[in-house]
């Protein structure tokens, strides 16, 4: 990965623009995430974030952890916000009656139910639209905020409290999480990314390449909830570095279409190992761990054609 | 110099909005209020209007758009009608909770079902507990007038609330009138540059739109309230500030021919021109009666309209709107209050006309007030008569 070598912990910015003290779970990777968004962005940005976990742990009146501009509007609307204060500050620079004439980054961020589910129509139109904002998507796999309800980011054979496992019913999740950085990507957007805060450095260095690219950019986060995954607190950075060693959340980027893995491992680990920790598949029967295990090696096999089909990153 | 022009009601209310320097438009296509954005963004194409243009994928969109941009410091417009208000109707609540002054034209049509594109006022009324000012206008000139006032009232730092300049859809957003167009000059006179009290800024961080606990959120709403009571002032200085400056003269509560009047016609919007006409034929008939028309909404001109109800006996309230399994129209039912507790207060009558784009004649309005006297006679107890439906 280009210039992944001079990323250092000690070199990471030192300024925390999400304070401490705010009031999510213990272990939640969602506001380690962000906070490590927040450092890579610095000073100049606004965030446009939707109601969901994030919103409600960082914002309770008269208490706010954000020392950027921050607002939140509605559930499912994050993306159309943000277009709204990108196209505002982009039309104020140019007339000079907006305060700073620096650049500003413009982030969206919202949860997977805020993305996938009730937010993918806000989504689709800002991407398409062009504005140059990112959009940061926090999965946690579930309506976390709401009690653990499925969304359509909810992974096969996850038990939450709409899709729960029974005894006439015995798998959770029926359905395949679904692939919204295809969809995203499909927005021929010029820049399209996962990332984990499981793997600091690779996320912050695509929060970078995403507020340096012009136009819209989409990061894919992957965020253990021990709350909802039924796992304990000091799991969720090691469960999310399973969940890529075991191709279940891999780490790449679609860049102006291009494919290409930014964290790969010589050897993977079987799904067991990423679903064997997780309250939430421990009802899954060895069928039901194969069938997984099928489905992730296919995805994954479809990912790496697509990354062999990008010719320019065959080196 | 103001010019006169004759020009489609909807391109009027454009130019308005240009004149305004607007600095972003989100609008999502709706019949009727089509032509008003169509025109905008050819403004913009044709480099009239230096604003941004943002072509959203729906009306939720085209207010949370609007959202952002105002929250960012722009002078903001929208528009829309009907299903697009509707869609709209989650936003529209944080709009004025959040203090954003945006300004919206809505094209008053008929919500679906059955679908109808033509107009009546069951858009507007369905948002009416919003928290957003209303204003009513009746012709061409009045929507070019008001909406330039709209942006005066809205981003007045007493007020910081959003305004909806309501329009009939069809019956005047399509039709071409003569309007008397004000010179940029004369606008920038009247209305200055747009100065957020807080805006999203990196060098002044703020958070908008927080967490509400049980502590604070009463105390927040009831400070909407008084925010939006309080807002009346405003609208009358404003008017009176426009009177002064261009010599058209708007009040919160407008009388036609009233004076003396034992029966008031009370109408809303368009079909009020044709209440004149019906005041007119009447008077000539030696009849006492007279017009109201409420101009304003939101906030409700409650101590205004008492005012004006010195000699009058019977008061005839035309709704173009239901208010289902209600107690009649949402305008009567906002009217009775006002006047129940004060003495002499008139008898009210409750019609509801011209829904989904019948018309209302001006025999109808007749029809209105002798129906009104008649049951003012015998003190009728009724929720509300529909006119002008088959049964």
């Amino acid at each position: 990965m280009e210039n992944l070598n001079v990323y250092a912990a000690k070199m990471a910015p030192q300024q925390e623009f999400l304070a401490g003290g705010h009031r999510a779970c213990q272990g939640c990777a969602e506001l380690l995430a962000a906070r490590l968004v927040a450092k890579t962005l610095g000073h100049d940005y606004i965030i446009a974030n939707a109601t969901g976990c994030l919103e409600i742990v960082t914002s309770s009146y008269p208490h706010s952890a954000w020392e950027v501009p921050w607002i939140h509007v509605a559930f499912e609307n994050a993306a159309a916000v943000a277009s709204g204060v990108e196209a505002a500050v982009k039309i104020l620079q140019k007339k000079g009656k907006y305060p700073v004439d620096r650049k500003i980054t413009i982030l969206a961020q919202a949860g997977d139910g805020g993305t996938v589910d009730i937010g993918l129509q806000a989504l689709s139109g800002a991407l398409e639209r062009g504005h140059d904002m990112i959009y940061i998507c926090y999965d946690n796999e579930a309506y976390m905020n709401t009690g653990v309800q499925r969304s359509s980011s909810t992974p096969y054979g996850a038990t939450t409290t709409t899709s729960p496992a029974g005894a006439a019913d015995p798998l959770g999740q029926h359905t395949m999480k679904k692939n919204i950085v295809e969809i995203a990507a499909a927005h021929n957007i010029p820049y399209v990314a996962t990332a984990s805060p499981s793997y600091p450095f690779d996320l912050m260095e695509k929060v970078k390449k995403a507020s340096e690219t012009p136009g819209p950019a989409y990061i894919h986060c992957f965020v253990p909830c021990p709350t909802g995954w039924r796992m304990a607190p000091n799991l969720a950075v090691s469960i999310g570095r399973i969940a890529a060693e075991s191709k279940v959340f891999p780490l790449y980027e679609v860049v102006n279409g291009e494919y290409r893995m930014t964290v790969t491992h010589k050897k993977h680990r079987p799904v067991i190992d990423y679903l064997k920790p997780q309250g939430r598949f421990r009802h899954l029967n060895e069928d039901n761990i194969a069938e997984i295990q099928q489905q992730v090696d296919k995805s994954y096999e479809r990912l790496l054609k697509k990354v062999k089909m990008s010719s320019t990153e065959l080196d | 110099m103001a010019k006169r022009v004759g020009i489609e009601v909807s391109l009027a209310i454009s130019e308005a909005v240009k004149l305004a320097k607007v600095d972003a438009v989100a609008a999502y296509p709706i019949t009727p209020q089509t032509h008003i954005v169509e025109h905008l963004s050819e403004l913009v194409a044709e480099g009239e209007l230096d604003a941004a243009f943002i072509p959203v994928e729906s009306e939720h969109s085209a207010m949370s758009v609007c959202a952002g941009t105002s929250a960012a410091g722009a002078r903001t417009y929208t528009a829309t009608s009907s299903q697009g208000l509707a869609l709209m109707n989650e936003i529209l609540f944080i709009i004025p909770a959040l203090r954003l002054p945006v300004v919206m034209t809505i094209a008053n049509r008929a919500l679906s079902g059955p679908i109808s594109i033509w107009n009546d006022h069951s858009d507007i009324m369905s948002v009416r507990d919003t928290g957003w000012i209303a204003i009513f206008v009746e012709n061409g000139q009045e929507a070019f007038d008001l909406t330039l006032q709209s942006f005066k009232i809205a981003e007045d730092h007493r007020v910081l609330l959003p305004i909806s300049v309501n329009l009939d859809g069809f019956t005047l957003s399509h039709v071409i009138e003569p309007h008397e167009f004000l010179d940029q000059d004369e606008v920038d006179r009247f209305l200055p540059e747009y100065k957020p009290a807080v805006q999203l800024n990196p060098d002044d961080p703020v958070s908008m739109g927080t967490v509400g606990v049980p502590e604070i959120y009463a105390e927040a709403k009831k400070c909407q309230d008084e925010v939006l009571k309080g807002s009346i002032k405003v609208v009358k200085e404003v008017f009176a500030e426009f009177a002064e400056m261009f010599g058209r003269e708007y009040k919160v509560v407008e009388t036609y021919r009233a004076e003396g009047a034992e029966t008031l016609l009370m109408t809303m919007g368009s079909v009020s021109e044709t209440a004149m006409e019906a005041i007119d034929k009447m008077q000539e008939a030696g009849r006492k009666v007279g017009l109201i028309r409420l101009r304003l909404w939101r906030p409700f001109p409650a101590d205004d309209l008492r005012a004006e109800m010195g000699s009058v006996k019977t008061l005839a309230v035309i709704d173009r709107a239901v208010s289902f399994g209600g107690a009649g129209g949402p305008v009567a039912g906002e009217v009775r209050s006002a006047l129940y507790n004060v003495d002499d207060s008139p008898y009210i009558a409750s019609f509801i006309a011209g829904l989904g784009g019948r018309d209302i004649t001006v025999d109808d309005f007749i029809e209105m007030v002798d129906q009104a006297e008649a049951m003012a006679k015998v003190n009728e107890i009724h929720e509300y008569k529909m006119i002008g439906v088959r049964e």
